[in-house]
C-alpha cells in the first residue's frame, strides 16, 4: 500500500549556521528522478516522538536539498539539539512551488522578510546561473537585526553575479554600516523599466506581505503580476487534515504559492 | 433482490453476516448521556440484532469507524518506523440515508482531495453499508432540503415492519444468507422521508462576501468553542498529528492522528503565536460556510447532509440551521454596502 505518511530517511551532509537560532541543514536526496523538487515547495520534516513540521526547500542540487530552519518550538529545538550530524526523516515534496518559466525574460522583483528568503532561494540560484534568461533580477530582503541575516555567503556571491540585491535590517546597533529600515522603503527605488514585463514575488510574515504589496501597487505594478507564498498551520501536506484551508482552497495543495489576485479575497 | 423475513430469520441472516464481518450500528448506551442518568445513542459493535436501536437518530455518527477519535499511523522502533496494522475483517455499518450521503463527503476528502489516504482506504475497502429506512424523520432533520433523504448506493436496505423486516439486498455476498434459507422474495423500496417539518434554504446568491456581514457577531458571546458540533457532524473530518513516546529513554513511540475541530482553540495556531479566527463568530462563519459553500465550490456537492446533529448537541442551543437561514439577510447586508 502506498502510504503517504511514511517518511524516508535522509542524512545530514552539512550544517550551515546563519545565526544562533537559524541553521541550514543540507540533506541527502536521491529521489530527484521520481520526485523532482521545485523552489517554493516544502517537506514535512519528521522527527519520531516530536512530530512533523512543514519546512520549505531553500536549495536544490542533484543529490541534496537544503532546509533553513528557525528554532522556535519543541520540534525545531530537538532538531538543533540532537540531530546536528545525524539524520532526519521527511516526506514530500508538497505544494505547487515556483515555476521558473514564469520569470523568464522578465524584470524580476523578489521581496522577502526573514526566512521568507528560503522559498525563493532556488529561484535566485537558477537565475544567478542563467542571468541571460531574465531582463533583470532585483531583490529586497529584510531581516530583524544584523545577527538575523541569512545566507551571508550567498548574498556576497549574488551581488558579485550582478543582481540588484538590497538587504536591510529593521534595526541595528550604532555603527552598523548596512541598510537600516523596512523593505517597503526600498520598493520605490526599484529600477523598473516596463511594468508590463515585470513580475514580483513577496514572501514573509503577513504584515510585511500586506504592506509590500500596497507599495508595489503604488509604484505602478500590475496586480496580476504579483505572486506570494502563504503560510498556515499544516498537519499533513496532503489535503487531508484540513488545517490549512482558506475558503475552497487548501494552501498545502493549491499553494503555498498563489497569485495576489487569487489571495486578495481570502478571508481566514 | 428484495426479501420479507421474520425477526428470527433476519437474526439468522445477521448471524451469518457476523461470521465474516463485524457489525456496527446505533445502540443505546444507558446512563452515559449528556445529562446525568440519561441514555445516549451512538455507534457501537453489535452482536445481536436486538442491540440495534431502530427508533432514534444517533447523537454521534458512524464516522469514527473511518476516522477514529485517535488512530495510530506509525510505530517508532529503534530501527525505524513501521506502519500500524489494518483491519483483518470487514465491517458492516447500519446507517440512515443522510449518513450514507455523508460517506460520499468522507470519500471525497480522503480519496480525492490530494493523494489517496491509505489508512482510510484500507478500512473503506472492507465496508458494507446497510441502509436503515426512515419511515419518519426526527426533531431537526432537514435531509430533504439537502437532497440526502433518498439513497440508492447501499449494499442492503432494511425496513422495519410489524412482525418482521423487509430487506433489499444488492450485494451478492450479503444476499447469500437469504438464498440459503429460501427467504420469501418481495418488492422492497427503502423507506424514505419525502418531507421534513424543517426546511432550510441555502441562498442561491451566497458568496464568501457574507463573511463580512454582522450575522456572525452574536456567536462571539454565545458559542463557548467546545467543538461538540464538529464531533457530532458526520462530515467534519479535520485531524491533527500527534507523537507519543512510551519509555523514559524515548526509544519507542507512535504517531497518531486525532480528530480536531476548527471551533477549538489551537486549530490554526503556529509557532510565534500567529493565530487566525480568535473569535467564536469567526469560527462559526468558517464552519458554516464550509458546510454550505466552500466544500461545494471544490467538490461540486454540498457538504452538509442535513442530519440535524449539530443543533441537537450544542450545549448553548446554537442552531446551525438558524444560522443558514440568516445567510440571506447577511448577503443583503453586504451587497447593500457595495
Ligand atoms: C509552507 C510552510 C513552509 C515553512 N517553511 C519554513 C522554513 O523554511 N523554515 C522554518 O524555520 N520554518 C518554516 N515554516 C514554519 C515551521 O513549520 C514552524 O516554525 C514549525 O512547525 C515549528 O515547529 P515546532 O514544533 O518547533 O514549534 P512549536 O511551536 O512547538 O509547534 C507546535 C506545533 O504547532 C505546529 N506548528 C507550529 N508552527 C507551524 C507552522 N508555521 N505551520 C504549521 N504548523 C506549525 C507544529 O506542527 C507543532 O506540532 C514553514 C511553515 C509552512 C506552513
Ligand atoms: S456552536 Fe455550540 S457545540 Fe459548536 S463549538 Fe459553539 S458552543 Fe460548542
Ligand atoms: S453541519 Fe450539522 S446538520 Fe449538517 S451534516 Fe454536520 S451535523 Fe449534520
Ligand atoms: S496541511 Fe493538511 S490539508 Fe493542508
Amino acid at each position: 500500500m502506498n502510504n503517504s505518511y511514511m517518511p524516508f530517511r535522509s542524512e545530514i551532509l552539512e550544517v550551515i549556521k546563519h545565526a544562533d537560532v537559524e541553521y541550514t541543514f543540507r540533506m541527502s536526496y536521491d529521489r530527484g528522478d521520481t520526485h523532482p523538487v521545485k523552489p517554493g515547495q516544502f517537506f514535512e520534516i519528521s522527527i519520531p516522538k516530536y512530530g512533523e513540521a512543514p519546512i520549505s526547500v531553500s536549495g536544490i542540487t542533484d543529490h541534496s536539498l537544503d532546509f533553513t530552519i528557525r528554532r522556535v518550538g519543541s520540534l525545531t529545538e530537538e532538531i538543533f539539539e540532537n540531530y546536528v550530524g545525524g539524520h532526519f526523516f521527511m516526506r514530500g515534496p508538497y505544494g505547487n512551488g515556483f515555476d521558473v518559466n514564469i520569470f523568464k525574460g522578465k524584470e524580476i522583483v523578489l521581496i522577502t522578510g526573514g526566512s521568507g528568503l528560503s522559498p525563493v532561494h532556488g529561484v535566485i540560484d537558477y537565475f544567478a546561473d542563467h542571468m541571460d534568461e531574465c531582463k533583470s533580477l532585483n531583490i529586497i530582503s529584510g531581516f530583524k537585526s544584523p545577527d538575523d541575516i541569512l545566507f551571508r555567503d550567498d548574498l556576497k556571491r549574488w551581488i558579485a553575479d550582478g543582481m540588484n540585491f538590497i538587504y536591510t535590517v529593521d534595526a541595528a546597533p550604532e555603527g552598523y554600516e548596512g541598510n537600516v529600515g523596512l523593505v517597503t522603503q526600498y520598493i520605490p527605488q526599484l529600477p523598473l523599466k516596463d511594468f508590463d514585463n515585470a513580475i514580483a514575488v513577496v514572501v514573509g510574515p503577513p504584515m510585511m506581505i500586506k504592506f509590500s504589496i500596497q507599495e508595489l501597487l503604488k509604484i505602478g505594478f500590475d496586480e496580476e503580476k504579483i505572486w506570494l507564498s502563504e503560510s498556515r498551520k499544516m498537519c499533513c501536506g496532503l489535503g487531508k487534515c484540513g488545517h490549512c484551508r482558506i475558503g475552497e482552497l487548501y494552501v498545502c495543495q493549491d499553494g503555498p504559492v498563489f497569485k495576489y489576485t487569487t489571495v486578495r479575497s481570502f478571508i481566514d | 433482490m428484495g426479501y420479507a423475513v421474520s425477526l428470527e430469520k433476519f437474526q439468522t441472516v445477521f448471524d451469518s453476516w457476523r461470521k465474516k464481518y463485524d457489525v456496527y450500528a446505533p445502540k443505546v448506551f444507558e446512563g452515559t448521556g449528556r445529562f446525568s442518568e440519561t441514555d445516549v445513542v451512538r455507534y457501537g459493535k453489535v452482536t445481536d440484532l436486538a442491540d440495534i436501536d431502530w427508533n432514534d437518530r444517533s447523537e454521534y455518527s458512524f464516522k469514527d469507524i473511518l476516522l477514529p477519535l485517535s488512530q495510530t499511523l506509525l510505530y517508532f522502533t529503534e530501527h525505524g518506523m513501521t506502519e500500524s496494522e489494518g483491519p483483518t475483517r470487514g465491517t458492516i455499518v447500519f446507517l440512515r440515508s443522510c449518513d450514507l450521503h455523508a460517506v460520499k463527503r468522507l470519500d471525497y476528502m480522503f480519496l480525492e482531495n490530494g493523494p489517496e489516504d491509505s489508512y482510510y482506504k484500507r478500512v473503506r475497502d472492507g465496508l458494507k453499508f446497510v441502509l436503515m429506512g426512515c419511515d419518519h424523520d426526527f426533531d431537526g432533520c432537514f435531509c430533504v432540503s439537502m437532497g440526502t433523504n433518498v439513497s440508492t448506493d447501499y449494499d442492503a436496505a432494511v425496513n422495519v415492519r410489524s412482525g418482521g423486516f423487509e430487506i433489499d439486498c444488492k450485494d451478492p455476498e450479503l444476499a447469500q444468507a437469504f438464498l440459503d434459507m429460501g427467504a420469501a422474495e418481495a418488492d422492497v423500496t427503502p423507506d424514505a422521508v419525502m418531507e421534513n417539518s424543517l426546511t432550510v434554504k441555502v441562498p442561491e446568491n451566497l458568496t464568501s462576501a457574507v463573511a463580512k456581514s454582522s450575522i456572525w457577531d452574536e456567536y462571539d458571546k454565545r458559542c463557548i468553542k467546545c467543538g461538540r458540533c464538529t464531533v457530532a457532524c458526520p462530515t467534519c473530518t479535520c485531524w491533527s498529528m500527534q507523537d507519543l513516546f512510551y519509555t523514559e529513554n524515548g526509544q519507542a513511540g507512535e504517531r497518531r492522528r486525532v480528530q480536531a475541530s476548527c471551533m477549538i482553540d489551537g486549530y490554526t495556531e503556529v509557532a510565534g503565536g500567529l493565530c487566525f479566527r480568535k473569535k467564536a463568530g469567526e469560527r462559526m462563519r468558517f464552519k458554516v460556510l464550509h458546510k454550505v459553500l466552500d466544500f461545494k465550490k471544490r467538490s461540486g456537492f454540498q457538504m452538509c447532509v442535513g442530519c440535524g446533529r449539530c443543533d441537537a448537541i450544542c450545549p448553548e442551543y446554537i442552531s446551525f440551521t438558524h444560522c443558514v437561514e440568516k445567510l440571506e439577510a447577511g448577503m443583503k447586508e453586504v451587497s447593500g454596502h457595495e
